[in-house]
Parts: structure tokens; C-alpha cells; sequence
């Protein structure tokens, strides 16, 4: 489904992102972890060119991204992205960024569109919000309402840039339960995620990244039980402390 | 000093008229000066450098040259420069209304370019990411998501510039345009009331400036998001 082969890019001097290389299947859930800073949301961006690529290529479904290519709109189409700090529009109702982009890119006429939106914001628990406008919900209804917003489009793959690191700890978890029903659900899933019990639970891979590299692969249980590289022996064992 | 009220009751619906062009020189200069200044905004904002440039040249030339010394140029200049494309060098007749307006629109535009462009500075990067990954074109980003939440971030100095140009419309009196002060300023010379006149207008002028900047108070205090 999503492959990554080769990638780098750097931001003048500095190197992001080093010769990565990943896989990812049809309904598989890869979760990218590893220190802050490592690369691991400019390699999610990456995947639907919200980040460019300065060498290798990244291939989702029939689409093609390398260094150069820039007419990103049907990938865009298949790829949805909920980002760290929601990004919904502020001075539209909820229905309403749920409904824009259907209208506008799908061209689904509005009551289609609208059908559409209710039934995914009852998905995600928010019927009774509809009406609203983001600054009125909590952190995680506004994450919710992102999701939905994502899903409205039918995407193939879901990206997730740490949808849960600007969220206060009790809403964590009504976040990561519509990711984990969406992943249950067979969506193919790439998230960036500090959450390491969505990871051990839900994910099937683990990429743990650091200095911008790839440096291991594996699925979940055996990248908690017997991390291989030392780095990410650290890493766990920082993170996994308390 | 002798004022004579009755000098003014009799020339109401003169001051009036005046005060009326004065008001359409307002409406025509904010509306055509929003519209062409969210144009210059964009293309200021853009990231095709000759247009950008050209957007930078135009603000900073006409933020730099007094409104009047405009006013001069289109009048004196625009009818012989159509003149010179369509009539073979003889200059055009063109009216001091029309003058007015495209001055107005040309001049305060540079202003409120600046005013949007400082709107869209104040969106966060993360709305242009969204409307990208959403796979909304630039039109539509810029339609329907970020030019409604710039101005709304930038709708007290909107207004405050708008009075502005209200007040700037005044300037028209160099080219005898019979807006409200040069309505008073006819009437003053011809019948020797300039007290009375002066007096009336610049307390016509006060009433509206200030009826406006307190409606810019109470909107600065209801604009935050979620006060609805």
C-alpha cells in the first residue's frame, strides 16, 4: 500500500531525514516512535507531500511522490492527516468542517455531504455537538471532530501526528478509542505517537526512529519485549520508567 | 463673533447632497479598496516572486506619496493617458466623480492590502497544512477557510481605516468636488458664513468618526473565538 524507499531531505545543513525505508501493507497500523526531534513527523508528512523530498520515493497505492512532484491532489484525496493541535476551523460549525472539503474536492452535493458528516460524528461519539463551534468542545471532542473531518474524504490511509500530545490526560483516551475502532476496522494507519499502550495494543509495527534514520523495524511485541538496537533500549527505558 | 443659525438651515439639503457624495466616495473606496487590497495581499503573500514584487513595488509607492498628490495625478494625468492610448494623444474628459473613486480605490487599496495581509499572517501555518492535507485548492483554502479568519482577526483595524478614508475624503476639495466640505466651503465664500460652515461640518464629521470607533470598542471585545 504505502512504500518508502530511500528518502532524505534536510533543511539546509541539517539532515531530517536519512535514507528511510518502510513498508506498510493494506490495513496494517505502523506506529513511529522514538525521541522528539528524531524526524518522525517530517516523515509523516511526507507521505502526503505536505514535507517534500530532497532524494529517494514514496509510493501510495498508484501514486508516485519523488523530489520534483508537485501536483499532490490525488494523493491528498486518498490520504487523510489529523495533526497534534486539531487544526479544525474556527469559524466554522463542526458539521461545517466536516462537510467543506466533500463539497469542495468531492464535489458531493450538500445534502450527500452532510448525510455523510452526521454519521461519522455519531462514529465518533458527537452527535450532540454539531451545531457548535470548535473553540465550544473539550481537546479531545475537537480531536474527534479532526478525525471525522479526515474520514469524510474515504481515505485509503490515515496519518496521525501526535493526536494525542496536546491533549490533558483524561481525554487521551477517548482519542485513541475511535483510532483503535478505526484500526479494528481494517483502515491502514500510520501514527506518530508517544501513546505506548495504543502501540503494544493496536499497532502491528513499531518504527522507532532517532537522528533522523530508520533505526529498527518490528512488530509490536517483540519492540517492547527484546528491542534490538541500543537506542532504542534507551529510549524505552526512559519512556516506560513510571 | 456673530453666528447665525439660520445661515445654516437654509443650506441643509445642499450640505446634504454633499454629505451624500462624501458617504458614496466612503462606500466605493472600502469596497473597491478591500477587493483590490485582498488581491494585492495575496499576491504579496505569494510565492511567484514577480508577483509578489510587483505587489510589495505598488504598496510602498502608494503608502509613500500623500492621497493628494494622487488625487492631482489621476486628474490631471488619467485624461491624457487614455487620451494617448485610444484618441491619438488628445486628452479624454473624464469625470471628477469617476476620478475620485478610482483614486480612492487605487490609494486606500494599498492600505487595506497591508491590513489583510497582516489578517493571513495572523492564521496559524497548521490551517494551511489542514486545508493542503484536506486536498483543498489554493482558491478554495483562501476563499472559504483563511481570507473569512483573516478578516475577522483584523476587523477593529478595518474600521479604524475606514474612518480614516472617510475623513481623507475631504482631500477631494483641491478639484472642487462637492463633497460635504466642499459643499460648506462654496456656501462659506459665497455668503461669508465660514464660522457657521466650518463649525456645522467638522461636527458632522466628529458625530460619524466617533459613532464608528465606538462601534470598533465593542467589536474588539466580542471578536474572540467562542463569545457567541
Amino acid at each position: 500500500m504505502i512504500s518508502i524507499s530511500h528518502v532524505s531531505k534536510s533543511y539546509g545543513a541539517f539532515q531530517v531525514l536519512k535514507d528511510c525505508n518502510a513498508d506498510v501493507a493494506r490495513g496494517e497500523v505502523v506506529v513511529i516512535c522514538g525521541p522528539s526531534g528524531s524526524g518522525k513527523s517530517t516523515l509523516i508528512k511526507t507521505v502526503n507531500g505536505l514535507e517534500t523530498i530532497d532524494a529517494g520515493e514514496i509510493k501510495v497505492g498508484d501514486f508516485r511522490l519523488a523530489p520534483g512532484v508537485t501536483h499532490v491532489a490525488a494523493l491528498r484525496r486518498s490520504v487523510g492527516m489529523v495533526f497534534q493541535s486539531f487544526e479544525l476551523f474556527p469559524h466554522l460549525t463542526v458539521l461545517s468542517n466536516v462537510t467543506i472539503a466533500q463539497t469542495k474536492v468531492l464535489k458531493r452535493p450538500k445534502a450527500v455531504a452532510e448525510e455523510k458528516a452526521r454519521s461519522l460524528l455519531a462514529r465518533v461519539g458527537l452527535s450532540a455537538h454539531i451545531t457548535k463551534y470548535p473553540a465550544q468542545l473539550s481537546g479531545g471532542q475537537q480531536q474527534r471532530v479532526a478525525i471525522a473531518r479526515a474520514l469524510a474524504l474515504d481515505p485509503e490511509v490515515m496519518l496521525f501526528d501526535e493526536p494525542t500530545s496536546a491533549l490533558d490526560p483524561e481525554m487521551v483516551n477517548e482519542v485513541l478509542d475511535v483510532m483503535t475502532s478505526l484500526a479494528k476496522q481494517g483502515m491502514t494507519m500510520i501514527c506518530v505517537t508517544h501513546e505506548m499502550g495504543f502501540a503494544r495494543n493496536v499497532a502491528n509495527r513499531v518504527l522507532f526512529m532517532d537522528g533522523g534514520e530508520i533505526v529498527e523495524t518490528a512488530d509490536a511485541a517483540t519492540f517492547f519485549a527484546a528491542p534490538r538496537s541500543e537506542r532504542a533500549k534507551s529510549f524505552l527505558a526512559r519512556i516506560l520508567k513510571h | 463673533m456673530n453666528f447665525n443659525l439660520s445661515a445654516i438651515t437654509s443650506v441643509v439639503p445642499f450640505l446634504l447632497s454633499g454629505l451624500l457624495f462624501t458617504i458614496e466616495i466612503t462606500v466605493v473606496g472600502v469596497i473597491g479598496g478591500i477587493v483590490f487590497g485582498s488581491l494585492l495581499a495575496v499576491a504579496r503573500l505569494s510565492s511567484n516572486r514577480l508577483l509578489s514584487a510587483f505587489a510589495t513595488a505598488y504598496i510602498n509607492l502608494m503608502r509613500s506619496i500623500p492621497l493628494i498628490m494622487v488625487i492631482f495625478w489621476v486628474f490631471f494625468l488619467v485624461p491624457w493617458a487614455i487620451g494617448w492610448l485610444t484618441n491619438g494623444g488628445r486628452p479624454v474628459a473624464v469625470g471628477a466623480s469617476l476620478t475620485i473613486y478610482v483614486t480612492f480605490v487605487l490609494f486606500e487599496a494599498a492600505y487595506y492590502a497591508e491590513i489583510v495581509r497582516a489578517g493571513f499572517r495572523s492564521i496559524s501555518s497548521g490551517q494551511y497544512a489542514a486545508c493542503e492535507a484536506l486536498g483543498l485548492s489554493k482558491l478554495h483554502a483562501y476563499v472559504y477557510i483563511l481570507f473569512p479568519q483573516a478578516i475577522r482577526n483584523v476587523l477593529p483595524i478595518l474600521l479604524t481605516q475606514t474612518i480614516i478614508l472617510f475623513q481623507d475624503t475631504s482631500l477631494v476639495y483641491v478639484i472642487s468636488a462637492t463633497d460635504l466640505l466642499g459643499a460648506a466651503t462654496k456656501i462659506a465664500q459665497r455668503d461669508g458664513k465660514l464660522v457657521e460652515m466650518y463649525l456645522t461640518v467638522g461636527v458632522i464629521y466628529f458625530l460619524f468618526c466617533y459613532s464608528a470607533s465606538q462601534l470598533v470598542k465593542r467589536l474588539q471585545g466580542r471578536l474572540a473565538y467562542g463569545a457567541r
